[in-house]
């Protein structure tokens, strides 16, 4: 991507994220009561998640490979387990993934 | 009385602030690291101001994807501030300028923290200093993270795109526990086989973007035998 074409797709990006922001604060409440609305916005915020999970644990460009990134993963799911804070558990998976490749590991 | 509520709010709002403001220093030094420029990470924080949505789109930025992949996939994951909306205006009464002002500041966690006081002054407060909080750490933090990552080099060497990995799993692991959440499992392993499958086949960015077409279809078909409750979770 350009920087041009990164600026667009920032100054964009954060314009949709904001008129839907609005949106909720302007449209009568009753339209998203319906719960099957709810519901699916709820289950689309897991599956892009879950998607991106994925895709940054195991992809690299369009190959899937298995790297340094699975085993850090797997510390920061049992940080997670055990109630670590968000910080701790980035923090965790950096420092597996620096570790593991400081010993050799792709 | 009433004085007492609206000081625990603001105690709740001020701890709620730092902790997730300090996770912005992720988000600083991972979109310098997808490629973003100074300018540009900080553009996202001050004004996409939604840390799912800013993550989602250095994600797709990093991975090599489209300008319109990295929207979609940030508008797709802002969806759920537009259902937050209409549980805080009624605790706020927000008008004129306010409002668009309490629209940007609508996010998980004032969300969270204003509907978890007694409606009135203490809500209020708990929206408003969550908001306002979380908005100038989240971007000073962004800022300190984004120097660090510029200064730290090949990321790959500090395992900082295994941190990008496990920010998401942070971010979706609170969604994926509970008695109600098996359809959210269910859906979360959906995602990953059709991300994984595609990847080889499809450009950046769009596998992600069918993980999310197989949500809509479950939500939209899937009978709703009780109603679900998805209360935004303080903790990110």
């Amino acid at each position: 991507m350009s920087p041009t074409l990164t600026w667009v797709a920032v100054l964009v990006g954060a314009a949709v994220v904001f008129a839907i922001k609005l949106v909720g604060h302007l449209v009568p409440e009753h339209w998203l009561a319906e719960p099957r609305v709810a519901r699916t916005a709820s289950l689309v915020t897991v599956a892009l998640l879950s998607a991106l999970v994925a895709v940054q644990a195991v992809a690299q460009g369009q190959a899937l490979v298995a790297d340094a990134r699975l085993p850090a993963l797997a510390v920061a799911a049992v940080a997670l387990a055990l109630r670590a804070p968000f910080v701790v558990v980035v923090v965790l998976a950096a420092a597996t993934a620096a570790l593991l490749r400081a010993l050799g590991m792709a | 009385m009433s004085s007492d509520e609206v000081r625990a709010a603001r105690r709740q709002a001020v701890s709620v602030s730092v902790a997730t403001g300090l996770y912005g220093v992720s988000y600083g030094a991972l979109a310098v690291v997808a490629g973003l420029d100074l300018p540009q990470t900080m553009a996202l924080s001050l004004l996409m101001f939604s840390g799912g949505s800013q993550f989602a789109f250095i994600g797709v930025v990093a991975s090599g994807g489209t300008a319109t992949a990295a929207v979609a996939t940030a508008g797709l994951l802002g969806v759920r501030n537009g259902l937050y909306g209409p549980q805080v205006t009624p605790l706020l009464g927000a008008h004129g300028w306010r409002r668009p002002l309490a629209a940007q500041l609508t996010i998980d966690e004032s969300t969270a923290v204003g509907t978890a006081h007694p409606p009135g002054p203490a809500a209020r407060a708990g929206f408003w200093w969550t908001g306002v909080g979380v908005y100038l750490l989240w971007n000073l933090f962004t800022l300190a993270g984004a120097v660090l990552g510029d200064a730290l080099g090949d990321p790959r060497r500090y395992g900082l795109d295994a941190a990008a990995a496990a920010a998401f799993l942070a971010l979706v692991w609170p969604r994926l526990g509970g008695p109600q959440a098996h359809v959210a499992r269910l859906v979360a392993g959906a995602a990953v086989v059709a991300a994984l499958a595609t990847t080889p086949l499809l450009p950046a960015g769009v596998p992600v973007l069918l993980a999310a077409a197989v949500a809509i279809v479950v939500g939209l078909l899937a009978p709703t035998p009780t109603p679900t409750d998805d209360p935004p979770e303080a903790a990110p």
